[in-house]
């Protein structure tokens, strides 16, 4: 006797639900879920009527998904949002540009205005230019660190009040693993929040409605839902940091599901001691974006490739930053740590 | 007085520092205190026997008082070790250079001597109790419950036998590596509130004993290094996870990740255990301290008030859209349906609470202690199959707490401090 949805019990259960292990039909699948992030959004009130939200878009399942809910959340309970994608195009062939065309598909799909923006038009530099001069190690720093300056200048571009990304639970847990890792207790206590704080101009404020969805269970969704997305991994990816924190994620998730909730519970939860020295937000020097440093983390990061320095910006050099903004040329033993040795 | 748990290097050291011609006297009176888990391991009791008196002659030769006790005798223990109880406070500078003076001059008083130790060896331990431990720690079904269970309950013997000896402080042998280990693990348990006192260099929430871990700076290898440079002795017993698989529990899976990253990655332990030392206790929860508002098991204080918007909350708003109308947990609503049907009565699915059958119950139970525990200690409660095993001393205090909240629900109103002590 096939099994019933343990929620209405009278279809025919088609799945099994990875966060609680219950199994349900489609249709109750695709209630709770969609309830859930609604819940999420309601809760941390991410959203005000009437705001513009640019949804950050790669074409992934991620992305896809979180447009397709929030166009259908919006609709169904009236939060009177514009909704927006914003794409930014890091410039990696055969990976980004492929994406793209999912992006471009999504736009015609759920109707809504896109925006791209790409780092060659931002920076001077595409990815593919930069794995070049800096190899396969830490090229994924720049990357991260120019995407979230090109999405927020995007962002400011179309005037949107708040941009939502589709960050989900595996990624909120891995960042936690990261961190501790790391030991960068600044990012630590910030990781888990679920939206950022709004202050200064050239930032948006941008919020995590998928925070508490299941990587599995996005794709679950988008698999029922026959939604169209782009599913490879970014080609300069295995050798991040980050593949280890995210397969021992996966491990643990396969002996206890929960682990992945459990570890937000507990970033949540953690506490900094008094006394421990944190950064203050303060802005850039050189192009007013905030900053904790004199000089943003990205304007460092275009310094070194620029000057043929890739290290320059990786590992801590703050000593450096004095230097850079007066211009002064670098002395002939600095030179040598920051260029790059390995590929 | 200081009770010695993970004896090896911490006793040695020991020994050289209490030794009245040691340049840097240590001044305090040392006991060492081993607990024997081969019950629940599945050692025989010739093992076990073999394991004690290794353990006694090692023991002798330091010249302190030690005591070997089963960890069947955990089943015994007085309600006293879950109850939080009031930390005492810490005298002044002034006076303790005082007391120390006194203590040096006047000699150690409480000298026992060997005759005087109460040793329970292995083979005065009732079979039954044997058979009982190995009932309550197979209740749990995953290896990951079985060894957080196993480590609370050892922790409430060693808690106890300080007490009841008359020791104020507990010394646990843990290393740097072992530390780093435990954060990872206590994160990927839940345990994100309790960090500091599962990691930190003291713990004080039995309140009178305070745990201290004094070889938190030495790494795995350093200690290993000087065991062997100076000879420490030594005595290996395998533990519930020795020669098991990479994946059988969140513990050994967190303890081959880091020892593969580190060797990749040189700075990951001491990275990491860095990192827990610059974290602290919830603040929230020291404002929260109404009527006792520890965890039934683990005796931090709770993480469990559901903010607005949090991960406790996100789990609370699942379970409930993907199981709707029957409240209770899954495999007992079908042992239910499958009894009733039987029975013929057709489904027993009411609207509510009002489930009038067999699994009523044990319904009635389970949510009772999960409400008195913290998140992760829920989690090694729900993977039990029966919480019926549980010893005596737990279910009792969990009545007790049980009855005190209904008692107070009653007189609410005509409270007038809300935050009262229990």
């Amino acid at each position: 006797m096939p099994a019933l949805c343990s929620n209405c019990s009278e279809k025919r259960a088609m799945l099994k639900r990875p966060k609680t292990g219950h199994s349900l039909c489609k249709l109750c699948f695709f209630f709770a879920f969609e309830e859930e992030i609604h819940q999420t959004i309601v809760a941390a009130k991410l959203f005000k009527p009437g705001e513009t939200v640019g949804i950050a878009a790669s074409g992934g399942k991620d992305s896809t998904v979180l447009a397709y809910i929030m166009k259908l959340l919006n609709e169904r309970y009236n939060y009177g949002l514009k909704l927006m994608l914003i794409s930014v195009d890091e410039g990696i062939t055969g990976y980004r540009d492929d994406s793209l065309e999912t992006v471009k598909r999504n736009q015609q799909q759920y109707e809504l205005p896109l925006k791209i923006v790409s780092y060659e038009e931002l920076y001077g530099w595409s990815m593919d230019a930069i794995v070049k001069q800096v190899g396969l190690k830490n090229n994924c720093t720049f990357c991260g660190v120019f995407r979230r300056q090109a999405l927020d200048r995007g962002a400011i571009m179309l005037r949107v009040d708040k941009i939502c990304t589709g960050h989900n639970a595996d990624d909120v847990a891995e960042t936690v693993l990261m961190n501790v890792l790391r030991g960068d207790i600044a990012r630590l206590r910030r990781c888990t929040a679920i939206s950022t704080a709004s202050e200064g101009d050239g930032v948006v404020p941008r919020c995590k409605p998928l925070k508490y969805a299941y990587e599995k269970e996005i794709v679950l969704y988008a698999y029922f839902k026959k939604l169209d997305y782009f599913s490879t991994e970014c080609i300069y990816s295995p050798n991040a940091y980050r593949g280890y924190a995210r397969t021992f994620l996966k491990d643990l998730e396969s002996i206890r599901p929960s682990s992945i909730i459990d570890i937000i519970h507990s970033g949540e939860n953690l506490s900094v001691r008094e006394g421990v020295k944190m950064p203050v937000q303060g802005t850039c020097s050189r192009c007013g974006y905030i900053s904790s440093q004199a000089l943003c983390k990205a304007c460092v990061l275009l310094e070194g490739l620029n000057r043929g320095l890739p290290k320059l910006g990786i590992g801590k050099h703050h000593r450096l930053h004095e230097k850079i903004l007066s211009q002064q040329p670098l002395t002939e033993n600095e030179e040598k740590k920051l260029k790059s040795g390995d590929f | 007085m200081m009770l010695f748990a993970h004896f090896r290097m911490l006793g040695t050291t020991s020994k050289q520092g209490v030794s009245q011609n040691a340049h840097k006297k240590l001044r305090f009176l040392p006991g060492i205190v081993y607990i024997d888990e081969g019950g629940v391991v599945g050692l025989s009791k010739e093992m076990r026997q073999k394991t004690a008196f290794e353990l006694q002659e090692l023991f002798t030769t330091t010249g302190f008082p030690f005591y070997i006790l089963p960890l069947e005798q955990v089943l015994e223990l007085p309600t006293s070790v879950v109850m939080p109880v009031q930390q005492q406070s810490e005298p002044v500078t002034g006076a303790y250079k005082a007391a120390v003076d006194h203590f040096l001059l006047h000699g150690r008083k409480n000298d026992v001597s060997p005759e005087e130790q109460e040793n329970i060896l292995p083979c005065d331990v009732n079979e039954s109790q044997t058979c009982a431990l190995q009932q309550l720690i197979g209740s749990a079904k995953t290896l990951t419950a079985r060894e957080d269970l196993l480590n609370t309950l050892r922790h409430h013997l060693l808690v106890h036998t300080a007490r009841s000896k008359g020791y104020s402080k507990l010394m646990l042998g843990d290393s740097c590596t072992r530390l780093a280990v435990k954060l990872l693990i206590s994160i990927s348990l839940g345990r994100g509130a309790q960090l500091a006192q599962d990691v930190g260099f003291s713990d004080s929430r039995y309140g009178d004993v305070i745990s201290v871990r004094p070889m938190r700076d030495y790494s795995a290898k350093e200690i290993a290094f000087y065991s062997h440079m100076f000879n420490v002795p030594y005595v290996s017993v395998p533990s519930l996870h020795t020669k098991t698989q990479d994946k059988a529990s969140i513990q050994r899976l967190t303890e081959s990740f880091v020892t593969k990253l580190q060797t990749d990655f040189p700075s990951t332990v001491s990275t990491i255990y860095r990192t827990g030392e610059k974290l602290q206790t919830a603040g929230r929860s020291s404002s929260a301290a109404a009527d006792g508002s520890r965890c039934l098991l683990c005796l931090c204080s709770l993480d469990t008030v559901t903010d607005v918007a949090s991960a406790l909350q996100a789990t609370l708003i699942s379970e409930q859209l993907s199981h709707t109308k029957i409240q209770g947990p899954e495999s007992e609503l079908s042992t239910a349906e499958e009894y009733c049907s039987i029975k013929g009565e057709g489904t027993c699915r009411g609207t509510g609470g009002g489930v009038v059958c067999c699994s009523s119950a044990k319904e009635v139970d389970t949510p009772d202690l999960r409400e008195l525990m913290c998140y992760s200690c829920q989690l090694t409660i729900k993977d039990m199959s029966s919480i019926h095993h549980l010893p005596h001393y737990i279910l009792s205090e969990a009545q007790r707490r049980h009855s005190r909240s209904l008692m107070r629900e009653e007189i609410r109103e005509f409270l007038l401090d809300a935050d009262e002590d229990d």
